[in-house]
């Protein structure tokens, strides 16, 4: 009986990889206080897609800097498996949890080089590095590319090239803030793709940043739409796009809530 | 020299401000600002000097360094507005690269009075004062251009130090170069100052040669010093404890 309890509760807590709870974060521009975050709380599910929308502003942006501690909170508490991570070696937590950003940006040097760049930090020796060309691989571009300059390749390719220099960092959880916004619609779809089929083989559990409804509706389990730095819809991506429950949430589907004031 | 070819020697200076006003450069005021500093500056620095020289008590000499390093230090930690603890840090790396080539100008057999000390002094503080002020202006520019890498290398969990490492590199490195170029041209394009003035002053040149070799060789050992001090101390004050960058 306790066991199954005790079994019962873990899968519970194992089941929620993220949660934030009652985030808030401002920052002080022009001798003013501006809130960022506004009282923020959600949970991201282990091994699927969350979406984070919102209109550019409501600080989609800032609440994903915050998961991987590049941004610190202010007030509330974030959890990776049910410890704070503020409790967490704020190095260990940014290899667990990997990032990729709007733009991709490179190290100097070659493909291979940037892949290993996360790699080179945890091995002691260089004996037992991985193979960048798996990763290469991984993210569907030819192995042969480890040797060339990354400003060579294509947008997308480039943006490829960034998700395999994180997963080389072999994390449990991918944080993507608009990977494909400078991506046209192919390229888009394919890193679509391509991470869909990732998050399901591996158990990643993902937070995807996008203010692409269209998108979200394709990749996305579970949507958390924020506007001016509060959580406004929370929940299963199915039920949001059929029946919104708030205003908020029917005007943006429509495609006419704003971004600032 | 008489004092009366010193003030025809004005006249440069009457050039210089002649090119000012015709090319409305605007330099007129702070030409004859610095005209005034420069004499004031030297007159006193020769009397001052030739006081301490005599007097050969080692409390004056230490007191001279001690108010050089002063100056060169506030004047240095100007470019580096913006990094907090600017002073500090450049003060630093000017006593740390002074004491190490004092030491080994001692050991290699310099005498240690004043007029040996001061004006080798001189000459360390003044390069590694031009050094730590190249080196943090080259830091911040570069760390301004360079956010985005350093975020994504604290993204993938490098401590802020390997984060910045290309920043730090750069910066080093613009603050040795003014060095190294002056060693390379050195007796081509110019004779340095030090030695001029003691070939002026009627010394053999062969030995005036050999003293400015040695302080060619002591002030890159210097500048490189004074730059990797002030860059190891710097590129922290970028960064938060938990190895997050500061808003800019």
């Amino acid at each position: 009986m306790l066991f199954s309890i005790v079994t019962g509760l873990n899968c519970w807590a194992l089941n929620m990889k993220i949660e934030l709870k009652n985030v808030s974060l401002s920052i002080q521009q022009d001798d003013q206080t501006v809130e960022l975050l506004k009282g923020v709380s959600l949970e991201a599910r282990l091994g699927v897609i969350h979406a984070l929308l919102g209109p550019s502003g409501s600080g989609k942006s800032t609440l994903l800097y915050t998961i991987n501690r590049l941004r610190e909170i202010q007030g509330g508490e974030i959890t990776l498996e049910g410890k704070d991570i503020r409790r967490i070696n704020v190095f260990e937590l940014r290899r667990r949890i990997g990032l990729v950003m709007q733009k991709p940006i490179f190290f100097p040097g070659t493909v291979g080089e940037n892949i290993l760049f996360g790699p080179r930090l945890w091995s002691k020796d260089n004996m037992t590095l991985v193979d960048p060309r798996h990763y290469i691989e991984l993210v569907q571009l030819d192995p042969a590319w480890v040797s060339r300059d990354p400003s060579t390749l294509s947008g997308g390719q480039q943006q490829r090239v960034s998700l395999a220099r994180t997963l080389a960092n072999n994390p449990e959880v991918l944080l993507l803030d608009e990977p494909t916004s400078a991506l046209d619609a192919q390229a888009s779809e394919h890193l679509e793709t391509l991470i869909t089929h990732l998050c399901s083989e591996r158990g990643l559990t993902v937070i995807w940043v996008t203010h692409d409804v269209h998108q979200a509706k394709r990749i996305a389990h579970d949507v958390t739409l924020l506007y001016r730095g509060r959580v406004v819809e929370h929940g299963e991506a199915k039920r949001f796009f059929a029946s919104p429950s708030t205003e908020e949430g029917q005007t943006y589907l429509a495609g006419k809530l704003g971004g600032q004031l | 020299m008489s004092w009366l070819a010193l003030s025809l020697s004005l006249g440069f200076v009457g050039l210089a401000a002649i090119v000012s006003r015709y090319q409305e450069l605007g330099l007129e005021k702070e030409l004859a600002i610095a005209v005034v500093r420069t004499l004031i500056q030297l007159t006193i620095a020769g009397y001052v000097l030739s006081y301490v020289f005599a007097s050969q008590h080692l409390i004056f000499m230490v007191l001279m360094l001690v108010l050089m390093m002063g100056v060169a230090a506030q004047n240095a930690a100007k470019r580096g507005k913006g990094i907090p603890g600017a002073l500090r840090i450049v003060l630093i790396g000017i006593v740390v690269s002074e004491a190490l080539s004092l030491m080994l100008l001692l050991f290699l057999g310099i005498p240690g009075t004043p007029q040996y000390i001061i004006p080798l002094s001189g000459m360390i503080i003044g390069n590694s004062m031009v050094a730590s002020g190249v080196t943090l202006n080259r830091f911040s520019s570069e760390f301004t251009l360079r956010r985005g890498e350093v975020e994504l290398a604290l993204s993938l969990g490098a401590a802020p130090k390997k984060a910045s490492l290309s920043v730090i590199k750069a910066a080093v490195k613009a603050g040795m170069i003014p060095t190294i170029d002056s060693m390379k041209t050195v007796g081509l394009v110019q004779l340095p100052g030090m030695m001029t003035g003691q070939i002026l002053a009627g010394a053999d040149p062969i030995q005036a040669v050999r003293y400015q070799i040695l302080v060619m060789f002591m002030i890159s050992g210097a500048t490189a010093i004074t730059s990797l001090i002030v860059v190891l101390q710097g590129y922290l004050a970028y960064f938060t404890p938990e190895a997050q960058l500061k808003s800019s």
